[in-house]
């Protein structure tokens, strides 16, 4: 059975203390103890930035790749070995910014891998500046005169292009983070959780001003409904919605069809073909034979 | 027999490369060594166009640009390509436009007979394979192979108009069409460096590439989408190449072996992903199909633009292996090597290639597969108690292992990382023995590299340095400069990062040839052996180099 000690390490975390990363952490932990996911059946991908840091604080399997460039490694992890529960975590600088264009695709792609996002609304490692998801108006280390451009809406972008699972969960919450994402590891497809997560060094307002704005869906949502979905993805200010915001049913996943073909066996067990089956490929080159 | 060389002209869309492959198959099929190679502009339709089809008894993988026959699919290509054809030489074209020609109006008798224009171009065909002599059953069986699926009364016009075309030019010819080319035994692959590239991935156990397009790389990706069950390869078009990169990266980490494919602007964007595959030391291939830049540059058009490029590629400092093979045969050979070093040595592999190797048609006669085969280096996780994926060992290579392969956890990190993958910033001691880790492995690395291919360098007063794609036409320009009485040598580099132990002979005039404007070779091999050169031979026309371009210029070195 796998227990917490079993996704505990020695290495020494690198956050702040008292950063709300430590929040989403355990509730990483607890929700893959709840899934009786053993570590090595686990693959995190992430990219750069202190979220990217998380993989390194509990044992699995992980790549800590380039700024941006977790969603395309994720993707040739996941069709390479589609046994793996493939876990991307990521900031909203990594995955909004650097890797936008990567998101758009991913959306489209489905491919059966979970994303967790990171979201502090700045850029924490380099000190401070605005991120694609920083509110107009506020100051960044960059942004002098505040940020004049619009926010990003990526819980909203997801939806429009098709993800079939989307949540925000709240660093402050954990338990209730951990309820997220178990139910977004378990969906098959992409399922996208947005956290926030506030940044206690750099960040415009303290925890509690997001600990009072928060919310959590309730009966009144019905997430089955794109429209309702939408609407919540406007909300935003005063209120902050959190909890399942869209839950599609499952469709065609990335790569399904080869996979499937394979037995969805890991790509490295199988045989490829050889030298008889290449050497009559080439005799197809031989002009004309058997025509 | 001397060569022939046979020239189709026309304009985009209007059917070059299909006239073109269909008589190269069918002079392949009757025994002869064909070589086949187009230049194009970069454009759907329209504009100028050329296939050309060398014809010999041995295999001579070099163009010509004499022609000996020129097709001209319409009138407005005679003024462009009539230039190339030799004294003697026959032009057929739709209309009269001299005395001594063959003209046969394709598209009007496609009309007459088919009340099909469509027709025009196996018309076409069967004009060429009449006036240089060519058995027309051996023609209507490549027909009939080509249009199998499209059905029975389609592949029966096609015979009908080819035959009618044949009949056509043999009324014609007149003294026009000297030429007899009887059935051989000769027995060849005719088949372009794409094809040979893809099939020799897919050998070597490639499981996944992941590209997005670029002339003249796409036909990679696209030959495993379109024998995806054959071959077993999942091709996925990337978003960008960075994505693809990354995608390889990922797919690779995860045991499989993957690979992708792109030109220079393609691989500038990869260049972080070739950095973070010598970090990670994460086995990768990447084909570089190269053409003429800078930038866009000439996207249709050939040229060795990207050696230093690729030599230099990716910050910090790391292994990495390029390759440049010279022809399908070489190329077959190099990509199996290619997976399988990046495997053992666990680094990024490019293998260099460009627009000539890459679309042309080369003569093979036997691709030697001999001992070839895929040499996977993954561990065995039973004989692991703790394992550390990154491992300090005396020849700096790791044991590794792939996720999920066993209950062993593989941890791999872009940040300078500890023997288990983890971030560290113990400067003196892990960092340092981290950098000289991944170094060591060079030292194993180069004696895999084979030396350069080396004629009658011992005899030679000047001696021509080539690499990659022109061999073919060192070869050929060789054997006149010979006939000639000069005393000439070759030395040939298909294996250029790490270069290979060799020393130059002293006392002779050495001369890169090379398709670009800067001799990159020559700079290379210069700061590596000190070893000094008389000269280039460039071309950065965006042709390739043939004999008689590097012939013209040999003098201007010479002596």
């Amino acid at each position: 059975m796998t227990t917490m000690d079993d996704y505990r390490n020695n290495v020494e975390i690198q956050w702040c203390p008292g950063c709300p990363n430590f929040g989403i952490l355990q509730a990483f932990k607890k929700a893959l103890v709840e899934l009786k996911k053993a570590p090595h059946e686990v693959c995190m991908v992430s990219g750069i930035g202190q979220a990217a840091k998380l993989p390194h604080y509990l044992k699995c399997n992980f790549f800590n790749g380039l700024h941006g460039r977790t969603l395309p490694v994720a993707l040739g992890v996941h069709v390479a070995n589609p046994q793996l529960t493939t876990i991307v975590v990521t900031g909203d600088g990594d995955c909004y910014g650097e890797g936008g264009n990567h998101f758009l695709h991913t959306l489209r792609r489905n491919p059966d891998i979970t994303v967790v996002v990171h979201n502090n609304e700045i850029y924490a490692l380099t000190k401070g500046q605005a991120s694609p998801t920083t509110p107009r108006g506020e100051k960044r280390a960059l942004q002098l005169r505040g940020v004049e451009v619009a926010p990003l809406n990526p819980l909203a972008i997801a939806i429009h292009h098709g993800c079939g699972f989307v949540a925000r969960g709240f660093a402050g919450d954990v338990e209730h983070l951990k309820g997220l994402l178990v139910e977004a590891i378990s969906y098959r497809g992409l399922s996208y959780v947005d956290v926030i997560q506030p940044c206690i060094t750099w960040g415009t307002h303290p925890v509690s001003w997001y600990q009072e704005r928060v919310y959590k869906l309730g009966e009144a949502h019905d997430p089955g409904s794109r429209e309702a979905a939408l609407e919540k993805c406007m909300e935003q200010g005063d209120k902050i919605p959190t909890g399942v915001i869209y839950k599609g049913p499952s469709r065609e996943v990335f790569a399904e069809k080869f996979t499937n073909a394979a037995g969805k066996r890991p790509l490295p067990e199988l045989q490829p073909p050889g030298q008889h089956e290449i050497l009559e490929f080439l005799s197809g080159f031989q002009a004309a034979e058997g025509s | 027999m001397e060569d022939l060389n046979v020239v189709i002209a026309g304009a985009a869309g209007e059917g070059v490369q299909t006239v073109g492959e269909t008589l190269a198959r069918t002079i392949s099929a009757q025994g002869y060594a064909v070589f086949a190679w187009q230049e194009y502009e970069s454009r759907i339709r329209g504009g100028q166009n050329s296939y050309s089809i060398r014809i010999g008894e041995h295999t001579q993988n070099a163009p010509l640009m004499r022609a000996d026959v020129l097709l001209a699919l319409n009138q407005g290509v005679v003024k462009k390509y009539q230039p190339l054809l030799k004294e003697g030489g026959t032009l057929i074209a739709q209309k009269q436009l001299e005395k001594r020609m063959i003209a046969i109006p394709f598209a009007d008798i496609a009309e007459e007979e088919f009340k099909n224009k469509i027709y025009a171009n196996t018309i076409a065909v069967g004009v060429a394979a009449g006036v240089i002599g060519i058995d027309l059953d051996a023609l209507k069986q490549v027909l009939a192979h080509t249009f199998k699926e499209k059905g029975a009364t389609v592949v029966e016009s096609n015979l009908s108009a080819a035959e009618l075309g044949y009949r056509r030019a043999t009324q014609e010819c007149r003294d026009l069409c000297p030429w007899k080319l009887p059935e051989r035994e000769g027995r060849y692959y005719l088949i372009s460096g794409t094809e040979a590239i893809s099939l020799a991935a897919a050998f070597a156990g490639c499981r996944f590439i992941a590209a997005y397009p670029m002339t003249p790389s796409t036909g990679i990706i696209t030959f495993f989408a379109g024998h995806e069950d054959r071959l077993g390869v999942c091709a996925e078009q990337a978003e960008d190449e960075i994505a693809a990169v990354n995608m390889a990266l990922g797919a690779s980490y995860a045991g499989a072996r993957a690979m992708t494919a792109t030109s220079g602007g393609g691989f500038a964007l990869m260049v972080e992903g070739v950095s973070l595959a010598g970090m990670t030391e994460t086995p990768l291939v990447i084909v570089l199909a190269q053409r003429p830049g800078p930038a866009t540059g000439l996207p249709t058009r050939t040229g060795q633009g990207e050696l230093l490029f690729a030599i230099h590629a990716g910050h910090g400092e790391f292994p990495k292996l390029v390759l440049a093979p010279s022809d399908p045969y070489d190329a077959f050979h190099k990509i199996v090597k290619a997976f399988n070093l990046a495997d053992k040595y666990q680094m990024p592999v490019i293998v260099l290639t460009d627009h000539f190797l890459a679309d042309s048609q080369f003569s093979v006669s036997d691709f030697d597969l001999g001992l070839l085969r895929p040499d996977i280096q993954l561990a065995d996780p039973q004989k692991i108690d703790e394992y550390k994926r990154y491992l300090l060992t005396d020849n700096g290579i790791s044991p590794r292992l792939y996720p999920g392969q066993s209950k062993h956890l593989v941890g791999v990190d872009s940040d300078e990382h500890d023997e288990q993958g983890h971030i560290t910033e113990d400067l003196g001691k892990t960092v340092k023995a981290m950098v000289e880790k991944r170094l060591a492995k060079i030292e194993g690395l180069r004696e895999e590299i084979s030396p350069p291919e080396e004629i009658s360098v011992d005899d030679a007063d000047t001696v021509l340095v080539g690499w990659g794609s022109s061999r073919g036409a060192l070869l050929e320009v060789m054997r006149l400069l010979k006939q000639e009485g000069t005393k000439v040598g070759m030395l040939h580099f298909t294996e250029l990062w790490p270069l290979p132990e060799f020393s130059f002979p002293k006392g002779k005039t050495y001369i890169t040839v090379e398709s670009n404007a800067t001799g990159q070779l020559a700079r290379l091999l210069r700061s590596e052996y000190g070893v000094s050169f008389k000269g280039t031979i460039s071309r950065y026309d965006g042709l390739p180099l043939t004999s008689m371009y590097i012939r013209s210029r040999f003098d201007d070195y010479h002596g």
